[in-house]
């Protein structure tokens, strides 16, 4: 049973004649980058009706996350997927299944590559998702960038068919990229889309796809560490850290957002702070000063930290010296540290400023 | 019509606002505020796609991004 339930795929036993003069259409996994984005360009080209879709999880790498922080500025500043559709002229439709994916994350049936990434649970995941969205919305198949042997999990000769099945798309799953050395699907063999001119791309090389990106003037997004943070083995270890302080493995939207900002260090094992590393990341700070302690050097410019865990009131006094050891005030002997509380409160501690030696390594998560 | 998506990364003010936008009607305007800086790229990207207008887009000095969005379609 596919992931999110199955339902009768439109358009299954409705007569060949009775669909020939409709324009075929196709949803689009537009990812953000250049494979997805070369994929929808296969499809225009046969006059194929394409729009994008787009998952949103809660891991997704964007331009957006580093541009929180302003020393990072130089990037772009935007979202791939939607700088995609925008070049192709296509809408794209942004869906959030932050909530749906925790299972995937949680209890992937296929397990996890490097680090938490649970490549092929995901991909059958989105492809289903893709799936009910093509079928509410009377489309006709599924597109993705996939290229047979590119990745080392979900884009393999073995694991494709396991993606067709258990997100039910089955063979209204179409890889252009690659379609030329897998079997004809739907919309292949009913002539929705010339097979001949589609790509019979295989491996890692992607010169191909930079080629045909060059010609069509693309500008598309290559982020070095792969588009998803749980392929990122410093975000994954804080990640794991957050499970084993709760004794569980449980996350919420702010958890996952949270882990993305700023400095962590766990000085203790009952709490941990996340420490603003720049002007950015203290504003995105400070809409969590409702939910957590958190602290400031109102006397110095310095981060704002937040606290998660239980202190008493000696780390409540550590918690203060490590803060003001990352603000300007590092080098002055008593430093006044703001104290607030979700409720609104304040209270103000003099402390000295950690020394750097003091600052132990295994604290950095 | 006022949108609170300060705080929030996109594409979640673009999924807040996608959403949002459903309900108004065309011709009518909607107001979001937002503090991530890709928002000022997002949004009127996605505008641009959907047929909506930005009629007002500018950056407080408090840091928020303020966008004032027209319904089209």
């Amino acid at each position: 049973m596919a992931r999110g339930g199955r339902k009768r795929i439109k358009g299954r036993g409705v007569p060949h004649e009775a669909m020939e003069d409709r324009k075929r259409k196709a949803v689009v996994l537009l990812s953000g980058g250049l494979d997805s984005m070369l994929a929808a360009r296969l499809m225009l080209d046969q006059g194929i009706h394409v729009e994008g879709i787009n998952f949103f999880t809660g891991f997704c790498v964007e331009g957006h996350t580093h541009a929180v922080r302003h020393d990072r500025r130089a990037r772009p500043v935007r979202n791939n997927a939607l700088h995609s559709a925008e070049q192709l002229g296509i809408r794209l439709h942004i869906v959030e299944v932050i909530e749906e994916y925790k299972d995937v994350v949680l209890n992937p049936r296929h397990g996890y590559g490097a680090h938490l990434n649970p490549c092929l649970d995901c991909k059958s995941f989105m492809v289903g998702r893709a799936r009910q969205w093509m079928e509410e919305h009377d489309f006709d198949f599924i597109v993705t960038g996939e290229v047979l042997g590119q990745r080392p999990m979900s884009q393999r000769r073995d694991t494709f068919p396991v993606v067709a099945r258990e997100s039910g798309a089955l063979d209204r799953l179409l890889r252009p990229l690659c379609a030329k050395l897998l079997p004809p699907t739907l919309p292949e063999r009913e002539g929705w889309v010339d097979r001949e001119r589609l790509l019979g791309l295989s491996g890692r090389n992607r010169k191909p796809q930079i080629a045909m990106a060059g010609a069509h003037g693309y500008e598309y997004a290559q982020p070095a560490g792969g588009c998803c943070f749980l392929t990122d083995p410093n975000y994954t270890k804080k990640l794991r850290d957050l499970w084993g302080s709760r004794g569980e493995r449980r996350y919420d939207f702010d958890d996952i957002m949270l882990l993305k900002i700023g400095r962590h260090l766990r000085p203790r094992p009952s709490f941990k702070l996340i420490i603003g590393r720049e002007e950015g990341e203290n504003r995105f700070l400070e809409g969590y000063r409702n939910r957590f302690t958190h602290f400031w050097t109102p006397d110095h410019n310095g981060p704002l930290a937040l606290l998660q865990g239980e202190v008493d009131d000696g780390d409540l006094d550590l918690a203060c010296a490590i803060v003001a050891r990352f603000g300007q005030g590092r080098a002055v002997q008593r430093v006044r540290v703001a104290v607030g509380r979700p409720d609104g409160s304040r209270h103000d501690r003099e402390v000295a400023p950690l020394p750097a030696h003091a600052l132990a390594a295994d604290w950095y998560l | 019509m006022d949108l609170d998506a300060r705080y929030l990364l996109c594409p979640m003010p673009v999924i807040r606002l996608s959403a949002a936008m459903a309900k108004v009607p065309a011709g009518d305007q909607l107001t979001i505020r937002c503090t991530d800086p890709g928002a000022l790229y997002d949004i009127p990207a996605w505008c641009r796609l959907e047929g909506h207008e930005i009629i007002e887009s500018r950056t407080e000095p408090s840091g928020e991004i303020v966008i004032v969005v027209r319904a089209g379609r």
